[in-house]
């Protein structure tokens, strides 16, 4: 099963801070590490691998510094990675990003199945997994959190939903983003580390991927950030006493009041 | 300080500090109290390579290197003294093999403990051979091609857990030290048993264990070097794992000195942080101090035994005895600082003191490593 993992290098903290007059994340002086989302994406794949055999692929779209990320995912179990650099990516929001990795996929080669995290932990929007299957025309099924039976052919997957679960059978080739609940990430072995030392990683620029100039980088990106604010913090309510008829008697006159 | 480690001892450093705050730390109050065996982080040291540091490549491991083995040992220690004996034990009992084995020896066992699919484990104190090796009692009679072995051990680290064991018994009692021998013998051999486990102060994840030996019956092959050599093989041993003991020394003094700095900067007396109080502050860079300089201690001596200097005997007992003694004062003084809290089991503070007594006691008290040095050194002045 050839497996590939789309990963993204984040700040470490949940505390980022951002640029007020260019309304762009501040990444100065704030440690990278993968999208912790993402380490469950590549756990599962090398556990597909281990029962299923075939390679793991982490590819990520960043500036050079993301290499270091790259090699992490080879010290847990990834085969190889593929660094999709270029300044004319620079800017991309999830649409030119998802179209950009999606072309990268495809100069990559054959796979049998597409792994994200549910989203990212800096900007959150959980929408270029579903991007890259839209792009690349195959099935997605996002939040899963257990892979129940997998074959070369199809696979039976449970996902999360916010009261219980569905269970989800799809053909492959497909795009699955995962939950946290899905596995527990494994600490790098020391041969690990050092396989992912020296592994090659594989830049692929604009030139190799040769994209529609008009899909890629801030010019390929329909979305504008107009204003980044911090929403007021929600006060605490009003606990209503009494006997039953009497709080709901109050409650009717409280929302025709208060016009909720 | 600066040690200047090569890449692959940081690389080892690094991965070892990543267990400990995320596999160790958040699971050793649970083993201080249940006294189970860490099987689930043994099982991630074992992924991650680390009981292949102290076992030549050849054999499955990364290196024959103390060094490794301490830097392991320390960031183990850091978050639990109890986990990361296991661990140490571990090299304890598999360094005999690795330093007289035969090749087929080595072949046989090497490259599964390198795994860590196998813990081992070495024994020799029983209850009236403890500083004084030479009471050793129990006796391991050659009939045919084979050895019978009969006795008991105590206060064996990984015993029960452990399935490699090398045992030291006496194959001609009329010859006193130059009469104990060495053996290898496996869990499972009819006729060895274990018997009580130890409720013990500290170091609580740790197994500490009876070894019973009645008729037990292993074949002749299971001889480490030679009849007799018992005793060359407990010494040379002793020199390559005492560093290792030194460095869970140093982790948990390292470790308590984190907290305790941590603690000050936060608790709050007279309307300020007590890190700002100068008897706060004197105590802390005592403390520091004296962890760097048995820092030091241990990897020289570290350095020097991978470096195959020959007699390593003093330095070695140097960097034992000093280390655990710091460790004993800085964890002492570190719940001093946590004050009424640090006596409390609600804070992590208390078991770095419980810990860290073992290191002074075991492979060799104190006072006999004192006794190493000294005579090390009126033998060298009568040169």
């Amino acid at each position: 099963m050839n497996i590939i993992v789309c990963i993204k290098q984040v700040p470490e903290t949940t505390e980022v801070r951002i640029n007020p007059e260019t309304n762009t994340l501040m990444r100065e002086g704030v440690k990278s590490i993968i999208n912790p989302f993402d380490m469950y994406a590549i756990e599962e794949a090398v556990r597909l691998k281990e029962r299923f055999g075939g390679k793991v692929s982490v590819v990520t779209m960043g500036p050079p510094q993301a290499d270091n990320a790259l090699r992490e995912a080879i010290s847990i179990g990834a085969d190889e990675g593929y660094l999709v650099c270029d300044r004319a990516f620079a800017g991309s929001d999830t649409w030119a990003t998802s179209y950009t990795l999606a072309g990268a996929i495809k100069k990559i080669g054959s796979f049998d199945l597409i792994i994200c995290g549910k989203q990212a932990s800096d900007g959150d929007t959980a929408q270029v997994g579903p991007g890259i299957s839209t792009h690349l025309d195959i099935p997605q099924v996002t939040y899963v959190k257990k892979v129940e039976e997998a074959t070369d052919k199809y696979m039976r997957v449970e996902r999360m939903l916010e009261e219980g679960y569905e269970i989800i059978e799809t053909p492959l080739p497909a795009l699955l983003t995962v939950v946290k609940e899905i596995n527990e990430p494994r600490i790098p072995s020391l041969k690990g580390l050092m396989r992912a030392k020296s592994a090659k990683i594989v830049i692929l620029t604009q030139k190799e991927l040769a994209l529609d100039p008009q899909q890629i980088g801030l010019c390929g990106s329909p979305t504008q950030v107009v204003k980044i604010f911090t929403p007021k913090p929600r006060t605490g309510g009003q606990i209503l006493s009494g006997e039953v008829p009497d709080i709901a008697r109050q409650l009717v006159d409280l929302i025709k009041d208060e016009a909720i | 300080m600066d040690y200047l480690l090569t890449e692959e001892q940081k690389m080892i450093k690094d991965l070892a500090h990543k267990i400990a705050e995320e596999k160790i730390r958040p699971v050793a109050a649970k083993y201080d109290i249940s006294e189970e065996y860490p099987w689930e982080v043994l099982k991630v040291m074992a992924e991650s390579d680390m009981f292949g540091l102290f076992i030549p490549e050849e054999y499955g491991g990364f290196a024959n290197s103390v060094m490794n083995l301490c830097l392991a040992t320390e960031e183990f220690s850091r978050a639990c003294g109890g986990i990361a004996v296991c661990y140490a034990a571990s090299a304890l009992g598999t360094f005999p093999i690795v330093l007289f084995g035969t090749d087929e020896q080595k072949k046989k066992y090497l490259p599964d403990l390198a795994k860590g699919k196998k813990v081992a484990a070495f024994a020799i104190t029983e209850p009236e051979a403890g500083s004084d090796a030479s009471g050793i009692k129990t006796v391991a009679k050659k009939e045919g091609n084979h050895y019978v072995l009969n006795g008991l051990k105590h206060f064996i680290t990984n015993g029960g857990d452990a399935e490699t064991y090398v045992v030291i018994a006496m194959t001609d009692k009329t010859k006193g030290a130059r009469g104990a021998s060495a053996f290898i013998v496996e869990k499972g051999t009819p006729g060895f048993t274990f018997g009580k486990k130890e409720d013990k102060f500290g170091i609580r994840a740790s197994s500490t264990r009876e070894l019973i030996f009645t008729d037990c019956k292993i074949p002749a092959e299971n001889l480490l070097a030679k009849e007799g050599m018992g005793f060359i093989v407990t010494m040379r041993t002793f020199d390559m794992s005492r560093p290792g003991v030194a460095a869970q020394a140093l982790g948990i003094a390292q470790g308590a000195l984190e907290l305790a700095v941590k603690y000050v900067r936060e608790r709050v007396q007279f309307g300020k942080p007590i890190s700002t109080f100068q008897g706060i502050q004197w105590m802390l860079a005592d403390m520091a101090t004296e962890v760097e300089a048995a820092r030091g201690l241990v990897y020289s001596t570290a350095r020097m035994v991978d470096a195959g200097v020959k007699d390593v005997s003093k330095e070695s007992a140097m960097a034992k005895m000093y280390a655990s003694d710091v460790a004993m004062k800085v964890t002492v003084d570190a719940l001093q600082l946590f004050g009424g809290y640090g006596y409390m089991k609600d804070y992590p503070i208390e078991k770095y003191v419980r810990d860290a007594k073992i290191t002074q006691i075991y492979e060799g008290t104190n006072q006999v490593q004192r006794g190493i040095i000294a005579l090390k050194l009126i033998k060298e002045m009568a040169k």
